[in-house]
């Protein structure tokens, strides 16, 4: 089969088969977000970011946590020999840090999404599927926690349960399933009345099998776009914590931490702090543009 | 129904709507103090050591167990807990072993002014950007504003402040450093408001001005480039709204010119919306400025609490985070006031 006349399979107007339309479709959404140059390269990004993190150990010239010789290495400017970002304060090769560092910036950004959005659709479609008290109730929970910043709630969580990567994530994703709920419900409401709801109930399915099967992946596209937007701010976040010490600890490469312990050599050593900043700023602004670009694509309100 | 009867029963239903408003908020706030006190105790430091140190003996431990009313179930100590609250009591600080009232009053000021300033920067550049962006909307203007903000979306606020400091600072000299007055000036002003810049400019002492205002202008700046991007993309989108509306076109047809069309006819529409806008990003600024007060060794609210987190002062950080919490919801509550008092429609439908 030629390309062309793939290209004319995946967009015939009359497909032969369910799994040709649904391809179809496929390959037609891909077509106008690859038209989105600006999302394009927020989807690089976001790979690039994959790909780096799955081969640290290859791409990371150096060791990220044993630093050279304290004598002579440290604190040698960007390209010098071997350090395309220089050393830092402990003889560490700066990019090494960084490259190994995008491990914890995605696994922070995973394991929020993975437990955040779960907690969300559960709050969000059981609000707005059972309604009268439980959605009461369910939602002045949500809107307590959209009462604080998120910033200041994380802070006040990681305070309680002590410094730490892990309760890093664990308070951030506290602080992040509140809007998945307010959106789970309200796309919940559009279709809790609708026939094949009912159908599904007058066959006798239980609450909880409507609500998994039937509601919940109705809400995921939405649900997901919303979560591709919070990445960036999920790492902002993270790396805030991180910047003031109640995230992840030395030696390990966090990038936010890597910024906090540059900070004591900025004037004389810019690029100790300079570099990680850098690497978080293209990593959001990677994930800006994806989701900017799937709200544009997958969003049918966004569309103009 | 006579006018005066129509008009009568708006005002009613506006009262019965703020009435249940406040309700909410009341309930929201309730459920914050739910949230510090029981993160207050799931900490693992023990209160009744940090209250006398490890050296003491068991009997006096004992008492002050009694005397902070840990032997009692948890709803009555939550019961005492809020009584405290509401009279202004959130304990003492461990590490300035003041009340901890007395010390969220004392930095408070600094950050008040600091995001004022910000919000003043961050309103004056950020709507005449989203009207620009709005008018030539998918032109070349358009594109840079929406990557100006996606900047500020995505840069960490205090790599930014750090940045800011090696460049304006050390290298250019043209802004003074951290904190928020030189030493040389700290004395020349008699504390009246707390806002620095008020008093000095009050008490006449114009070069104690100057340098404040060169400590407070990067900071300022920083935190207004960040509200910024956020009201610059509000303004385009409601620009667009407005612009897309018939009334724009009959003053079109009727010969009105361009520039008032948007900035008299359609901007005096899109403010409706945007006083919300500008409300929250205010209270966004207080989350800002958390990181930004760290960066800036500014003694605000921000570094208060960053600095009692660092020391594991449980009291004070939850008396922090409840009242930034307590200053969320009530501009998130005004924000809603002023919408439904500034736009009609929402006022009859209410």
């Amino acid at each position: 089969m030629t390309t062309i006349s793939r290209r004319d399979w995946l967009l015939t107007d009359r497909p032969a088969s369910r799994r040709q339309a649904r391809l179809g479709q496929i390959y037609r959404t891909w077509l106008t977000f690859r038209g989105n140059w600006l999302a394009m390269v927020g989807l690089a990004i976001v790979l690039a970011l994959i790909i780096v993190a799955l081969f640290a150990n290859v791409i990371a010239p150096y060791d990220p946590v044993i630093g050279g010789d304290l004598r002579t290495a440290r604190f040698l400017p960007p390209l010098t020999g071997n350090h395309l970002m220089g050393t830092d304060d402990l003889a560490r090769d700066i990019f090494s840090r960084i490259v190994h560092g995008s491990r914890l910036t995605l696994m922070v950004v995973v394991l929020v999404a993975v437990i955040a959005t779960p907690i969300g659709l559960l709050v969000g479609t059981s609000a707005g599927y059972f309604g009268g008290w439980t959605d009461t109730i369910l939602m002045r929970i949500t809107d307590i926690f959209l009462a604080f910043p998120r910033l200041i709630l994380a802070l006040a969580f990681v305070a309680a349960l002590g410094p730490g990567i892990e309760n890093a994530i664990i308070a951030i994703a506290i602080t992040s399933w509140p809007p998945y709920a307010r959106l789970a419900r309200a796309e919940t409401l559009t279709i809790r009345d609708s026939d094949y709801i009912n159908a599904a109930r007058l066959q006798g399915a239980s609450s909880a099998r409507i609500l998994w099967y039937h509601v919940t992946p109705l809400c995921l596209s939405s649900v997901i776009i919303r979560v591709t937007l919070d990445m960036a701010g999920i790492i902002l976040t993270a790396a805030g914590l991180g910047f003031l010490g109640l995230g992840a600890q030395p030696p390990q490469p966090e990038w936010g931490a890597m910024i906090a312990s540059g900070r004591r050599f900025l004037i004389d050593q810019w690029w100790v702090a300079t570099m990680p900043g850098i690497a978080i700023f293209v990593v959001s602004l990677g994930f800006n543009l994806l989701g900017d670009g799937l709200r544009d694509v997958l969003d049918p309100k966004a569309r103009k | 129904m006579t006018a005066d009867g129509g008009r009568e029963s708006a005002l009613l239903r506006f009262l019965w709507k703020t009435a249940k408003l406040i309700a909410t908020v009341a309930l929201t706030f309730l459920g914050l103090l739910v949230v510090t006190f029981l993160i207050g105790r799931v900490v693992p430091v023990d209160p009744v050591l940090a209250v006398i140190g490890d050296r003491a003996s068991q009997s006096v431990y004992d008492r002050v167990y009694v005397e902070l009313g840990l032997d009692r179930p948890l709803y009555e100590q939550f019961w005492m807990y809020l009584q405290k609250v509401f009279t202004g009591d959130f304990g003492e600080s461990f590490l300035t072993k003041r009340a901890i009232a007395d010390d969220i009053a004392r930095v408070f000021p600094a950050t008040l002014e600091l995001a004022t300033i910000a919000i003043v920067i961050g309103t004056a550049l950020g709507i005449p950007m989203g009207v620009w962006a709005a008018v030539r909307q998918g032109r070349l203007a358009d594109q840079v504003v929406r990557v100006f903000g996606l900047i500020g979306y995505s840069a960490p606020i205090f790599w930014l402040g750090l940045l800011g400091l090696l460049v304006f600072y050390a290298r250019l000299q043209w802004v003074a450093g951290p904190g928020r007055i030189d030493i040389a000036y700290e004395y020349a002003i008699t504390p009246a408001t707390g806002l620095l810049l008020l008093d000095s400019a009050m008490q006449g002492q114009w070069d104690a001005f100057r340098n404040i205002f060169s400590h407070i202008i990067l900071p300022a700046s920083l935190l207004g480039y960040f509200s910024m991007a956020y009201i610059s993309r509000m303004t385009r989108s409601f620009m667009l709204n407005e612009l897309a509306q018939e009334y724009i076109t009959t003053a079109r047809v009727k010969g009105v010119p361009e520039w008032r069309i948007i900035w008299v006819h359609a901007l005096r529409n899109a403010a409706v919306p945007l006083v919300t806008v500008v409300a929250l990003s205010y209270a966004s600024l207080l989350e800002g400025s958390v990181l930004t007060e760290t960066v800036f060794a500014w003694p605000g609210l921000g570094q208060y609490l960053t600095n009692s987190l660092q020391n594991a002062d449980m009291n004070a950080v939850l008396g922090g985070t409840l009242v930034i919490g307590a200053i969320f919801v009530g501009l998130n509550l005004l924000s809603d006031l002023l919408y439904s008092l500034l736009d009609p429609r929402v006022r009859r439908q209410a």
